[in-house]
């Protein structure tokens, strides 16, 4: 294994025993991240988007191949709190405070208080949300839950942050710059991040590698190192190389659909 | 307060339909009595006028309505006839007076609330067990079903009896028989709010690699408190059902319960409809006073009470 590689499949299968027969959510999947990455994963459901991000983070067992995480396995990963996962809804506790949710995990962790109010505060700043520590979530927006949600993941510095859709359930103004934060983040942090998505644009815009899948079965058609530079004002969107990626990204969705 | 209006108009609506209806319930005693002090009645045999109907005879003898309202015995009182009987036997008595419902009330309402606790706490382990133990979620429910399927007027005298040949009396046996009818809601609520948080937030804990301890006291424990409240107010009026039931078929001496039967027994209607009707502001207080709790904790939560 190359001494900065963070994430490593090979030849990963997974079948799910269904009353219909078994459904390979992933075949043969094959796939290295580096660290500091950030990689999306993008393609129509049914394609073992986040069923991979969930082996990922030993929430899913594959039935084959290998994948390790850190140099461990993803169960080994998970009780070495490797990694921070932020769900497609933000889940926040509504009997919590943002600060408090928070503090979760910090709790579960076993950091002590003083350095657990430290954290909460960093990681609240860090996604601009200095100042809402004593709202409780149905008070914030749920761009600003989702933010909050991400400050959770981010408050016990896993190196590796793994994104489940976190956006796809806001609108696209919001999602344009949670997305910019996002970059943001990523750079002052340089965090390893696997993001799944189903948008184009989303995972073009952030991702240094794009990953393609597509369904029946979840696999890998297409692994894109995008050359675009890591400092990415919004509208690099414009740009010939940001569209050339965009239809590589759609040609390869269009080709792992020919079968349907 | 915009329920108000909506409330005080039902309770208008039936006692309206109590006010009116005491005439009918009442007019044959009424008839009897009138008769006696010569007042003139029609028809003027008790033969003739048990053929006719409560409503039949009031429409032949308008002249008696005000005297439905003021019987003695009366088969259904006039709410006056309740309130003043309520106030005699609550205000105008000496709290430790046998005559005195604020004793009797005391007498039923720590039964009540010893068999709340005991219910509401075995409910919780019950609960608890359910969720975390998969025997236990196969095994004790339709148990806990099937025990609320024994009509519980058939049960109590038993309890009472066999718990009396074991020389346990008094408030106890009144007390499990309380919690025979209050630790099932708790069980049910407390079930479905231990089991109420998804997939997504199981598996959230699951990440930070918590501990199952952790994921109860953190997650499930704090997730089922609204449904907790929505219990315990269906248990402490199930309770206070339960400890009125054990007092009514073993003769019991003080209580509300035992009112009720003093009344029934002696003919004297008034002293039931007055222990009747305390119950059921004793109940309302007692819900009343866990909807408060409710309100205070969920807000204290941060989750605004719904």
């Amino acid at each position: 294994m190359a001494l900065n590689t963070t994430i490593k499949a090979e030849g990963l299968n997974l079948t799910f025993e269904t009353n219909d027969g078994p459904v390979h959510a992933l075949k043969d999947v094959n796939l290295e991240i580096n660290k500091g990455d950030f990689v999306s994963f993008i393609g129509p459901s049914g394609c073992g988007k986040t069923t991979f991000l969930r082996c990922i983070a030993g929430l899913e067992t594959p039935t084959g191949g290998e994948i390790s995480v850190n140099g461990m396995t993803p169960d080994e990963a998970r009780m070495a709190r490797a990694y921070g996962y932020v769900f497609q809804a933000a889940g926040l506790y509504p009997w919590r405070t943002i600060g408090g949710n928070i503090k979760l995990p910090l709790e579960i962790m076993g950091f002590s208080k003083a350095e657990q109010a430290e954290r909460v505060a960093r990681v609240l700043d860090l996604v601009d949300l200095a100042g809402f520590e004593k709202k409780f979530p149905w008070q914030l927006s749920g761009g600003m839950q989702q933010r909050a949600s991400i400050a959770r993941a981010l408050a016990f510095d896993a190196d590796i942050l793994l994104m489940d859709e976190p956006f796809g359930a806001l609108d696209e103004i919001v999602r344009d710059h949670l997305n910019e934060q996002l970059l943001q983040l990523w750079a002052r942090t340089e965090k390893t991040i696997g993001f799944v998505t189903h948008s184009i644009p989303e995972a073009v815009y952030l991702s240094t590698k794009i990953v393609v899948m597509s369904p029946r079965p979840g696999r890998i058609t297409d692994v894109i190192e995008s050359p675009l530079p890591k400092e990415r004002p919004l509208d690099i969107r414009d740009t010939p190389e940001f569209i050339e990626i965009a239809h590589r990204v759609r040609d390869g969705l269009r080709a792992g659909h020919d079968d349907v | 307060m915009k329920s108000v209006l909506p409330v005080l108009t039902v309770i208008g609506a039936i006692l309206l339909f109590w006010i009116v209806s005491v005439v009918p319930m009442n007019m044959h005693l009424t008839a009897d009595l009138a008769q006696r002090q010569d007042i003139a009645v029609t028809p003027d045999t008790p033969v003739a006028r048990q053929e006719l109907s409560g409503v039949g005879l009031a429409l032949r003898n308008p002249q008696l309505f005000g005297m439905t309202y003021t019987l003695e015995r009366p088969r259904l009182p006039s709410p006056h006839q309740v309130v003043v009987e309520m106030w005699n036997t609550i205000a105008l008595q000496s709290i430790t007076s046998r005559r005195s419902l604020v004793f009797h009330g005391w007498v039923t309402l720590s039964a009540t609330l010893v068999g709340f606790v005991i219910g509401t706490g075995l409910g919780i382990v019950l609960a608890v067990g359910i969720v975390y133990n998969r025997a236990m979620d196969m095994s004790v429910m339709p148990w806990a079903i099937a025990s609320q399927t024994i009509p519980i007027l058939a049960l109590a005298p038993m309890i009472i009896v066999m718990m009396g040949a074991i020389g346990i009396q008094g408030l106890f046996p009144k007390a499990v028989i309380s919690a025979y009818l209050s630790f099932f809601p708790v069980v049910v609520g407390m079930v479905k709010g231990l089991r109420s948080p998804d997939g997504m937030q199981l598996d959230l804990l699951r990440t930070y690699y918590a501990s199952p301890a952790q994921g109860f006291w953190k997650l499930r424990l704090p997730a089922s408190v609204p449904y907790l409240f929505a219990s315990l107010k269906i248990g402490i009026s199930a309770s206070l059902v339960g400890a009125i039931v054990a007092e009514l078929p073993t003769g019991a001496r003080a209580g509300f319960g035992a009112r009720m039967l003093v009344g029934d027994q002696y003919g004297q209607p008034l002293v039931t409809w007055a222990a009747l009707f305390a119950a059921a502001l004793t109940a309302a207080a007692l819900v009343g006073f866990f909807s408060l709790v409710e309100r205070w904790t969920l807000r204290r939560m941060g989750m605004q009470a719904v």
